[in-house]
């Protein structure tokens, strides 16, 4: 009996390391978006490109497969780092929605026609009103939306091509199957 | 040149704390002397090695050898030369050599001066000590090499954090090292006392001082880093519950308890295998602090860039060195001779609560800081606990440990009478009971917390006075003999009074924090002026000034305070290197409390964001814990006296000990 107290530091120990071994692959960093699962805050945003439709809540939840919606601007610098693996999806044929964070217009537009220009729609959200609403930190941001229009991931920072092909391809994937 | 020869310097140091470990620990089991010798040189040589490394690391940094990574990546030509010199550690590299250094000074300093050790017991605390530093040394040299080169070479560096450039960056990571790692020694103690089977008085006496030289630094490294991150931190707290913080807290907390179990186990042999458990206990969670801040297991400011790599890496070595002498413990020491016994009134019961309190405060710690890790692989929730859990938690238990501070020193070991004890507490029992009264009757039931706290202090600042009275026996006999008595103390008296009246003062200080703290947050334009804490502070001028390697826009403040009017600056700084940006506090210091203000954006009309803080008694917390630190290093003082006395005794080990099957 006495031995077996002298034991417990030992067992608890190991415990506790076993809960370090599965901290660690985990990043601490990665924030879970409370909208997971929710569906996409109805909003309606005015045009970038010179007479396009801009962007609406209501063009994501129409059916369709899942896509991804970009949180961007033109004065983010991650985003120029970004920026050529979302022209790479377009040519995959990844369907992309831009959002214009805090940004003017005339600015974002300039932006797409020298970096290129990745997206199906992108809507303006000069005020960060419609952000605030998505919980957009900071730019870039990625949602994966799916076909009910309910975000399913939220990507913090700009996409890299390890999260591409090992958390939102996969994931892209199932939801396409469903 | 240099860098490489920093690499070689390195991989030699690693094959020497090899041929340490295993040369001591082989010699030791077979008793073989001359193996033990080589041994011994080997820990010499080591330390001579790592120190070599260090200089060459350090060189490179002065000189601005910018072909090696860490030197581009931490430092510029810009950066003044005494900040290019502490960014030696202020990148995880560097730090972790620095952290490797100072083992292998203490693992030599126990091979040089511990000649009054038994032979076979120093052996194995070197040994151990060899082990833990070819761990740590091949966690440098295998994932965290700090002399890689660059091709091709940058001309010019990037730059050290700006938030790291402050002479807090010179002084807080060595200081603190030197605790958290000189606790390694207590460690190898325990493991070697384990190898040998057995523990008696003499280990107590011989570890104290090491343990106690550890504590020290760690309170001075620890109370630096709480300076430091109040007045670069911008907003005036002075603990945060950050996790790198909690690191560093947890094993003080443990290393407390164990002063004092080595205490009772130096007196009264008692607390024998307990105090061998916290001697593990301490210097794991040291080493879990090092897997904390370089693993990336939790966020916080503190945080070196994570790579899972090297956090796999060190979990291995907590989980080795830890496990191993975990497991040791449990063979081992259930066989270990069981102390004497003592009465539930006596000094040994006293400590034996006060290490049980402390313990639990550790827990309540550790499980604050981890929980977000324990709490995703129970449900997978991201979930960090913040302040409001340590003021449930923590602080019960750290206000109950209080009112037992005092009991301590005033019984008697073995045995005592409840009576008397009562007796000679009355004089901090009145205290504690006038300060709450007054602070009730000044303040309203609305503070009654606060009134609790000023009770608080009261009780463990009379009640230290009272360690030193009790020994003058004031009132007793005539004045005669009182000059003598008062020369004739003994330093460590004087310590144990200077450290539990430190609490008392950090107490005053928390608790008036707590309660009295204000601020205000305002815009104003030069000429403006506003009112905190009943004193008048004006904005004097607002101008842009040009620092070494930054801009910065100063703000000067007049306040009128009883001495007269004084200026403050503060600065918002930014440095275009990195593109950041730190705030520079301005603070009025005085005996009763700080005026801080912290400068922010201009605003379009000319003026700027000016935040005020009135920060009461706040360098009692301070100047409490330095006097706890003064007062363990007048202990220690104490202490090398004795030890230099036992040093002169024949080797104690002539006496016959037990022996494990």
């Amino acid at each position: 009996m006495r031995r077996l107290l002298f034991l417990a530091p030992v067992v608890v120990f190991a415990g506790v390391v076993l809960a370090f071994a599965f901290g660690l692959r985990h990043d601490p960093s990665v924030l879970p978006s409370t909208l997971i699962g929710k569906p996409v805050p109805a909003f309606a945003l005015p045009p970038v490109r010179p007479g396009d439709g801009g962007l609406a809540s209501g063009q994501l939840t129409s059916g369709g497969g899942p896509r991804l919606l970009n949180a961007f601007a033109s004065w983010c610098v991650s985003c120029r780092i970004e920026h050529p693996l979302l022209l790479a999806l377009k040519a995959q044929g990844v369907p992309i929605d831009g959002l214009d964070w805090k940004d003017k217009a005339a600015d974002g537009a300039r932006y797409l026609v020298q970096q290129g220009d990745p997206y199906q729609r992108v809507g303006n959200d000069e005020s960060g009103r419609v952000g605030i609403d998505l919980g957009v930190a900071g730019v870039p941001e990625t949602f994966l939306v799916d076909g009910q229009g309910r975000v399913r991931y939220k990507q913090v920072g700009p996409i890299t091509p390890d999260d591409w092909t090992r958390t939102i391809q996969p994931l892209m994937e199932r939801l396409r199957r469903e | 040149m240099t860098p490489e020869i920093g690499q070689l310097a390195l991989s030699l140091a690693l094959m020497l704390a090899l041929v340490q470990a295993g040369t001591l620990l082989i010699g030791a089991w077979r008793v073989d002397p001359s193996l033990m010798a080589v041994g011994r040189t080997a820990a010499s040589l080591q330390l001579i090695f790592v120190a070599l490394a260090f200089v060459c690391l350090a060189a490179c940094y002065v000189d601005g050898d910018y072909s090696v990574r860490l030197v581009a990546e931490h430092s510029n030509r810009a950066q003044p030369l005494i900040y290019r010199l502490g960014a030696t550690w202020g990148s995880h590299e560097g730090s972790m050599l620095l952290w490797v250094l100072i083992l292998s000074v203490y693992g030599c300093a126990v091979a040089a001066f511990g000649g009054s050790l038994r032979e076979t017991l120093q052996a194995r605390v070197v040994g151990a000590q060899g082990v833990v530093g070819a761990a740590f040394i091949g966690f440098l040299v295998f994932t965290s090499n700090p002399f890689i080169r660059l091709w091709p070479a940058p001309l010019d560096g990037a730059e050290l954090n700006p938030i790291l450039q402050d002479p807090g960056l010179v002084f807080h990571p060595p200081v603190l090292y030197l605790g958290y790692v000189g606790l390694s020694i207590a460690f190898s103690f325990a493991i070697a006392a384990l190898l040998e089977g057995r523990v008696d008085s003499n280990w107590g006496r011989w570890v104290r001082p090491w343990v106690l030289a550890a504590w020290i630094f760690l309170t001075i490294g620890i109370t630096m880093g709480s300076v430091w991150s109040y007045y670069t931190l911008g907003w005036g707290g002075w603990w945060f519950w950050d996790p790198v913080e909690n690191a560093s807290l947890m094993p003080w907390l443990l290393a407390t308890a164990l002063l004092h179990s080595c205490l009772v186990l130096e007196k009264r042999g008692a607390l024998v295998s307990w105090t061998l458990l916290l001697a593990i206990l301490t210097f794991s969670m040291s080493l879990v602090g090092t897997f904390l801040v370089r693993s990336g297991v939790l966020t916080s400011v503190h945080a070196f860039a994570i790579d899972a790599q090297r956090g796999v890496y060190i979990l291995g070595i907590v989980a080795v060195l830890t496990g191993a002498a975990l497991g040791l413990y449990a063979w081992r020491a259930p066989a270990l001779k069981t102390g004497s016994l003592f009465g539930l009134v006596s000094k040994e019961y006293a400590i034996t609560v006060n290490n049980l309190f402390l313990a639990a405060a550790t827990a309540t710690v550790f499980l604050g800081t981890f929980y977000p890790v324990f709490a995703e692989v129970f449900n997978g929730d991201k979930i960090s606990v913040g302040p409001p859990y340590y003021s449930l938690t923590f602080a019960p238990i750290f206000m109950l440990l209080f009112v037992l501070v005092s009991f301590g020193p005033m019984l008697n070991w073995k045995r005592d009478q409840v009576v008397a004890m009562l007796r000679r507490l009355r004089l901090p029992a009145l205290a504690a009971g006038a300060a709450l009264v007054l602070a009730i009757a000044m303040f309203g039931v609305r503070h009654i917390m606060a009134a609790i706290g000023f009770a608080l202090g009261a009780w463990l600042l009379v009640g230290a006075g009272i360690v030193l009275t009790r020994r003058w026996r004031l009132g007793e006999e005539g004045r005669s003999g009182l000059s003598r008595r008062i020369r004739s103390t003994p330093l460590g008296v004087w310590g144990l009074a200077f450290a539990h009246a430190g609490l008392g003062v950090t107490t005053l200080g928390i608790t008036a924090m707590a309660g009295w703290q204000s601020n205000l947050v305002t815009s104003m334009v030069p000429g403006q002026s506003v009112v905190i804490a009943g004193k008048h502070v004006t904005l004097a001028d607002l101008r842009e000034v040009e620092g070494p390697n930054y801009q910065a826009g100063q703000a000067s403040f007049r306040v009128d305070t009883l001495g007269g009017p004084r200026l403050m600056v503060s600065e918002r700084r930014l440095f275009p290197a990195s593109q950041t940006t730190t705030t520079q506090a301005a603070i009025n210091v005085g005996a009763l409390g700080n005026i801080y203000i912290s400068v922010g954006e201009r605003a379009p009309d000319g003026g700027v964001v000016v935040r005020l803080w009135n920060h009461p008694l706040v360098n009692f917390i301070w100047g409490g814990a330095f006097l706890m630190a003064f007062g363990g290093a007048v202990s220690l003082a104490d202490r090398r006296l004795r030890v230099a006395v036992i040093a002169r005794a024949p080797r104690p080990s002539a006496a016959p000990a037990p022996v494990l099957p």
